[in-house]
């Protein structure tokens, strides 16, 4: 009976708990395995852009065809237009994420409406770029302008922020609405003082995921604010604006002769802006779950 | 009866499923009285409890017909002012369900959404309140903790409190203790004792020694209908109805 075979079956038997560890580590390396062309990239990054940052790189205009000096009006432009995008974006998108979680019946008209926030969702951004070069630069005569692209990345931006809201709100549990109405409260009231309190932290983590994504794109703003160089910055949301994730476009390609770290440095710099609104995003979040009670 | 606080004449519900949880109901519930709510389980107690201060509203509901009288005042009629009616009648659960907010804010929330601004008269309702709901000892310390922070008793308590805050005419009261120890127990029923003159209580209770304890008048409810209704000692001692006889003497249920 004491066939190879046998032997070998019965050692797998008696090592259950080693198999178990091989297992366990198997899968710790393949998370590792995901994580590395992150933290690949971030170092990298890091080691080649960092000898460029100094407080001139991020105060000071760029000179000498862009290939010296620093990129303040594309960091100026990116504030901008993350302003102008949170403008259009924040109260549209929680307004509409509060009636599709709290008021709007289960009718074909609100599964519609959702059927083309998640679609919207998934367009290619550089459609929406086009949608705005037609709609609000050439329609509306906006113009290639902080608003134009403002209003391109609110469109992109908003089904983050409504689906977010609309499930933050969702998660709250429905007894409380009972008990809201119960003690003589409106829907409303409600909703403002006992829901969106609750669900307010889940709210902001996709506010500031969705103005993250908005930050790094390209495409919307080219046609639609973003410009090559301004030797000034911009005065008014009608100006077009130098913007970080174009110029790293702009420089990389476009300019002869660039110095490799600018270019490295323009990148890092944009990677510390989105890196740093992730970190507060999942910070947000670890806190209010430690929190939350019920 | 001459005097009911709420007369329900005809009363009929029938859910979106189908299920018919009231079947044609008459009902006088007296003032200054604790009136219980038993039978097994699908009786339509719930159901009565959430029509009278309308929560019945927000239920999938396919037909109500009847009347509910409140003070002679239809509450069923459809330009009836819920928000007002449901400061009238409130409502205890039978799981404790406190607000995500602190133990004060708790209390003071129904005041503050009828439109209570001044600080001085929150302050004294809400001890007032606690003080009835025999919670005030246990929490005066700690009004601006989480309610979540208390334990399960001192949170149906609290739910308590939210209600007398309101100075309600009616409470409705669903299986206030069914998730509740002995102890805690004894203290809303200590507090429904003190209280059982100066308004008008519902109460379902979640066991017969309960209803027994409590009721000064009783109605025995099977399957969606009222099926006999009388002064509480009747009820448990002398039951008319058969069907009543083998409830209370335990054949079913």
């Amino acid at each position: 009976m004491n066939t190879p075979f046998e032997l070998g079956r019965r050692k797998v038997l008696l090592n259950k708990h080693t198999v178990q560890t091989l297992g366990f580590w198997g899968i710790r390396l393949v998370s590792l395995v995901t994580v590395l062309p992150i933290l690949g990239i971030v170092v990298y990054i890091i080691a080649k852009g960092a000898s460029a940052i100094n407080w001139g790189f991020l105060t000071q205009m760029p000179y000498d065809g862009m290939r010296a000096g620093g990129i303040l009006p594309a960091i100026v432009g990116t504030f901008y237009l993350m302003v102008g995008t949170s403008l259009f974006s924040i109260p549209l998108g929680i307004a509409a994420g509060i009636y599709l979680a709290e008021y709007a019946p289960e009718t074909i008209w609100t599964r519609m409406i959702h059927i083309a926030i998640i679609s919207l969702a998934g367009v290619p951004s550089v459609v929406y770029g086009l949608f705005g070069l037609g709609l609000f630069v050439l329609f509306f005569q906006f113009g290639i302008s902080i608003l134009s692209a403002s209003l391109t990345l609110s469109i992109m931006t908003l089904p983050v922020i409504i689906s977010t809201t609309e499930e933050s709100l969702r998660s709250i549990p429905y007894s409380f609405r009972v008990v809201g109405l119960s003690l003589g409260g409106t829907q409303w009231q409600g909703i403002r003082k006992i829901i969106l309190p609750q669900a307010l932290p889940g709210i902001l983590t996709g506010i500031i995921l969705g103005l993250e994504r908005a930050v790094g794109e390209t495409a919307p703003i080219l046609f639609t604010g973003a410009t090559f160089f301004l030797p000034r910055l911009p005065h008014s949301p009608m100006d077009a604006t130098m913007a970080l994730p174009y110029h790293i476009f702009v420089i990389s390609t476009q300019v002869p002769g660039m110095p490799i770290e600018i270019q490295y440095g323009t990148v890092m710099v944009l990677m510390v802006f989105v890196l740093g609104m992730n970190l507060v995003a999942s910070l947000i979040r670890s806190r209010v779950r430690a929190k939350r009670q019920w | 009866m001459e005097n009911a606080k709420i007369r329900i004449r005809g009363l009929y519900v029938r859910y979106s499923d189908g299920k018919e949880a009231l079947r044609g109901v008459d009902l006088d519930i007296l003032p200054h009285a604790v009136t219980v709510a038993f039978g097994p389980a699908g009786g339509g107690k719930s159901t009565l409890v959430k029509v009278i201060n309308r929560l019945i509203d927000i239920s999938d509901v396919a037909e109500i017909r009847g009347e509910v009288l409140l003070d002679g005042e239809n509450v069923l009629i459809q330009d009836v002012n819920v928000v007002e009616l449901r400061r009238r009648v409130g409502v205890v659960f039978s799981r404790p369900i406190p607000l995500p907010l602190t133990v004060f804010e708790n209390v003071s929330y129904g005041l503050e959404v009828a439109g209570e601004k001044d600080k001085k008269v929150l302050a004294d309702r809400v001890e007032k309140a606690l003080r009835q709901a025999v919670l005030w000892d246990e929490v005066y310390d700690r009004l601006n903790n989480p309610a979540y922070s208390l334990s399960g008793g001192q949170q149906q308590r609290l739910c308590l409190a939210r209600v007398l805050a309101l100075e309600p005419e009616v409470i409705l009261l669903d299986e206030p203790t069914s998730a509740l120890d002995p102890v805690s127990t004894a203290r809303i029923e200590e507090f429904l004792e003190k209280a059982r003159r100066d308004y008008t209580i519902l109460l379902v209770p979640h066991n017969q020694q309960q209803a027994a304890r409590m009721a000064d008048y009783a109605g025995f409810f099977l399957q969606g209908e009222l099926i006999e209704y009388s002064r509480g000692e009747e009820m448990f001692l002398n039951p008319k109805e058969p069907r009543t006889r083998d409830y209370v003497a335990g054949r079913f249920g």
